[in-house]
């Protein structure tokens, strides 16, 4: 009875300190409307910057000073970002405002690195709470006490600051209406700052009282950013009170939740997610979104079949592609094959964003699960190459099938939450499962067949596979069904009073996707010779995002583009620098800066409009 | 006649709202039907639930005698109920031609074909409906960057494409200049007289409505106050009660378009 108690409590502690960061990430969302994955970041730098402090300055001063500094510093930096970056992009399309997002993370990360380095640091006891109290024979800390009352107090301080001030209620009314208040003439600007100045405070906040509890480590941003938007999502964007309610919920399934499953309670929140969501699409408190009325996504343009000169790029550059071999070394060729795959884990990727107007955060699944499926039946059956080859797409074909029936009934963030959550309950089985798998010791021996062992075959099995696939794609994008999936996209209200499916053509359009990324994956295994749970990750799923969106999400050749450069930087910096990261960073963030389109968007506008331009002129 | 739609009893509640409130009446083959009301009197809630994007809560709502009540959308258009909407929905990031040739495909069941290209599908059927509207000049331009009124346009030639025996016009001619209304309006008459096709429509200018109408029902906050032929309408007492100040509206115009 007292073990529950205790475990009852320890998950109070947790949710407070889950909402807190959580409730800074709706209030964001809220207002800006921006997906704001740098949010983790605000937390990660809090939780140093409370380290820091403590570690220098002893006793209460240093403790509680230090976690006062860190949300102001964390609030310091939200604010920078709004003026710096944020600020510019309120006009752009939402998917570039959150690649935006990826590259402050990249740059935090770097930035992280270099003033703390890397080791993982213990914070001290928080003094004055460093005891324990005795409840039915256990020992529970004093400062998680202390945890459970502050989430209740922060919640209550909210609730004040948005019901009994002018600023507060300024904020309910952008939250509900944007376009509302910019017509009221509220000076948008400065609510946006105070708004980024609040949820990074709260972000920083919700790092610093950590630090009694957990390591501070250079990974937490991405983990504490995704379990945020699992809370804000099962809450309801937007909603604090339902962060709330959905940070008590996940706090005492992760402390119940060790219990049974003790390695992999993260997953439970994914679970506890899809489940909500297919219940309530928009989460517990969450309202069905207001239609925008005026779409910040620039409204793609209509297909037209590839010019000739595109034409004869392509084939130029298939040709030479072609004969790399002759005068490519053992390296090169190995670079060249894995940029292949990337290019087609990227146009899987972006077939379901683009001409489906989903967006996935959890695209590395099927990527994953191929490369699973390529190195099960090595491992088991010892399996051919060819084998593998076919048992890879299958594998994430049918994870897909699954996966994605439940997916198309959601749509924007919502959607792309369940394809995380899926992408993260795939890597759990692969994880857990170990006597199938592996597990975390992956599966290796995955070799390609001795016709296809050296570079040069293997690549240009890459090279042919992933041509066949991108042509195949293009094909199936100027086919009825591709316009019937665009046309989903476009306007559900008009598909569906014209005999159209949309769920229909979404679900086939992410099964099609599952099985190209997972032939990627599977190619992938072979080009690694191993096979592990973190190519299911969400790192991976990222990768693909910022693959498709720097190409440019409206455009078939975007993704070749986005994945060589993305690809070829990232390896080429690896080697260069230990600050890659930042280098990527910075220039992603300067690329949407400067082409809010992405690259072959914005290649592609300027190629389109010569050309509609003799266009008009012939007709 | 052959009744071609059948409404009974129709109603719907939002919240506690009773947006429709025991709504019934038919539209006969080659009937041009004016529903009419003040805002919010429940037009567009009526239109909602005849082609299934709105649940009704009671009623029954049968095209050609088979009830469709709670049917999805697309079924019921399968039945043969095409409609334009008030606030128009079209597929931006086709061109012209292309939003008449998606209705094409579908109605052929030709949309799961995913290797042959769509560009040039149907597409002299599509033009074809486009010529009738109007719009063949503008048929490879970009939907997205068409005026107000030549999406209206659009919207009917989309209407029409699947051959459709009821014809459901939200506001068809809202955004145009009083010549292109008269104009879209005498085309629908065109098509009446063609293919029998039932048209059911709202329209708050009242020179198209009693130029247009061969029969006009008035709806008031979610009932039904009066319906008639249109010179009946015009003496309703009721109606001129509701219309209260913009009586004028229903004085007889020499010059209106008839
Ligand atoms: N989805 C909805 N939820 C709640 N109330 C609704 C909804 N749709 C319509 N209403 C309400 O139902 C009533 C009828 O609205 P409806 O749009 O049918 O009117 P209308 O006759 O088409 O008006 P208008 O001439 O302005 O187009 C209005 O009071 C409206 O506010
Ligand atoms: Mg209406």
């Amino acid at each position: 009875m007292g073990f529950y108690v205790a475990q009852f409590l320890g998950g109070l502690a947790q949710a407070s300190s889950l909402f807190i960061v959580a409730s800074g990430l709706s209030i964001i969302f809220g207002v800006t409307r921006i997906v704001n994955f740098a949010h983790g970041t605000f937390y990660m730098v809090g939780a140093f910057v409370a380290y820091s402090i403590a570690d220098r300055v002893a006793g209460a001063w240093g403790f509680w000073g230090g976690i006062a500094t860190a949300a102001l510093v964390a609030g310091g930096i939200g604010v920078a970002l709004e003026r710096l970056l944020l600020r510019r992009l309120y006009q752009s399309p939402a998917l570039f405002q959150l690649l935006a997002t990826f590259g402050v993370v990249l740059v935090g990360q770097d930035a992280v690195l270099a003033i703390w380095g890397p080791e993982d640091r213990l914070g001290p006891r928080a003094p004055g709470l460093a005891g324990r109290v005795h409840l039915l024979g256990q020992a529970i800390p004093h400062y998680d006490l202390f945890l459970i009352v502050l989430g209740p107090v922060v919640l209550g301080l909210l609730w004040l600051l948005f019901h009994r001030t002018r600023w507060g209620v300024l904020v309910r009314a952008a939250t509900e209406d944007r376009e509302m208040t910019a017509a009221l003439g509220v000076d948008e600007s400065r609510l946006f700052t105070t708004v980024l100045f609040l949820g990074a405070l709260l972000a920083g906040l919700a790092g610093a009282i950590q630090l009694p509890r957990e390591a501070v480590t250079l990974h937490m941003d991405v983990a504490v950013v995704v379990e945020a938007f699992v809370v804000v999502v099962v809450g309801g964007m937007g909603s604090v009170t339902g962060a709330f309610l959905a940070a008590l919920l996940i706090g005492q399934l992760q402390a119940f939740g060790i219990l049974l499953v003790p390695r992999i309670t993260v997953v439970l929140a994914f679970l506890v997610m899809a489940i909500v969501l297919a219940i309530r699409p928009y989460g517990l408190l969450g309202r069905v979104p207001a239609l925008p009325r005026g779409t910040a996504d620039a409204v793609e343009p209509p297909l037209r079949p590839a010019s000739p000169g595109l034409i004869a790029v392509a084939l130029a550059l298939t040709l030479v592609l072609a004969a790399l071999p002759v005068f490519a070394g053992d390296y090169v060729l190995a670079l060249a094959s894995e940029t292949l795959i990337m290019v087609l884990f990227a146009a899987s990727l972006q077939f379901i964003m683009g001409p489906g107007g989903m967006m996935s955060f959890g695209h590395a699944a099927y990527f994953g699960l191929g490369a699973y499926g390529a190195g099960l039946v090595v491992k088991h059956f010892g399996a051919t190459m060819v084998t593998g080859l076919v048992a890879a797409p299958l594998l994430a074909g049918l994870a897909a099938l699954v996966f994605g029936w439940f997916c198309v009934r959601l749509s924007g963030v919502y959607l792309a939450m369940l394809t995380l959550a899926f992408a993260q309950i795939a890597w759990s089985v692969m994880f857990e499962w170990t006597a199938v798998t592996g597990g975390d010791n992956g599966i290796l021996g995955v070799w390609p067949a001795s016709w296809a062992a050296t570079a040069a075959p293997f690549y240009e099995l890459c090279l042919g596979l992933s041509i066949a696939a991108l042509l195949l794609l293009r094909r199936i994008v100027f086919a009825p069904f591709g316009y019937a999936v665009r046309a989903g996209r476009d306007s559900p209200l008009r598909c569906e009073a014209i005999g159209i499916d949309v769920q229909r053509f979404q679900w086939l359009a992410f099964v099609i996707a599952g099985v190209l990324a997972g032939l990627a994956g599977g190619l992938f295994a072979y080009a690694k010779g191993s096979v592990f749970p973190t190519y299911l990750d969400v790192p991976v799923s990222v990768d693909g995002l910022v693959m498709v969106l720097l190409g440019g999400v409206q455009s078939l050749v975007g993704p070749i583009v986005g994945a060589v450069v993305f690809h070829g930087l990232e390896t080429q910096l690896v080697r260069l620098t230990d600050y890659w990261r930042l280098v990527v960073g910075v220039i992603i963030i300067l690329l949407v800066l400067a082409f809010p389109q992405g690259i072959a968007g914005a290649l592609g506008g300027r190629l389109r409009s010569g050309r509609s331009g003799t266009g008009e002129a012939g007709r | 006649m052959t009744v071609v739609l059948r409404v009974e009893h129709l109603v719907k509640s939002f919240g506690g709202v009773r947006a429709v409130d025991d709504v019934g009446f038919t539209v006969g083959a080659g009937e041009r039907v004016a529903l009419i009301g003040p805002n919010g009197a429940g037009k567009t809630t009526v239109f909602n639930m005849l082609n299934g994007q709105l649940r009704p809560d009671h009623g029954s709502i049968q095209i050609d005698g088979v009830e469709v009540r709670g049917r999805r959308p697309r079924a019921i258009w399968r039945r043969g109920v095409g409609r334009t909407f008030q606030i128009t929905a079209t597929l931006p990031s086709m061109t012209v031609a292309e939003n008449v040739q998606m209705v094409l495909l579908s109605f052929h069941r030709r949309l799961f074909d995913i290797w042959r290209p769509a560009a040039p599908r149907y597409r002299d059927q599509a033009l074809a409906l486009l010529d009738r509207v109007g719009m063949a000049d503008q048929a490879d331009r970009a939907s997205a960057t068409l005026a107000y009124g030549d999406l209206k346009r659009l919207e009917l030639a989309v209407a029409l494409a699947s051959r459709p025996r009821l014809l459901l016009m939200d506001e068809p001619t809202a955004g145009m200049a009083p010549r292109e209304r008269a104009e879209l309006m005498n085309l629908t008459a065109a098509l009446v007289a063609e293919s029998g096709v039932a048209v059911l429509f709202t329209e708050h200018d009242m020179d198209i409505v009693f130029g247009h109408a061969s029969r006009i029902i008035v709806m008031n906050q979610g009932t039904i106050i009066a319906s008639g032929q249109p010179a009946d309408i015009r003496a309703d007492a009721e109606v001129q009660a509701v219309y209260l100040g913009s009586g004028a509206m229903f004085a007889p115009r020499p010059g209106g378009a008839a």
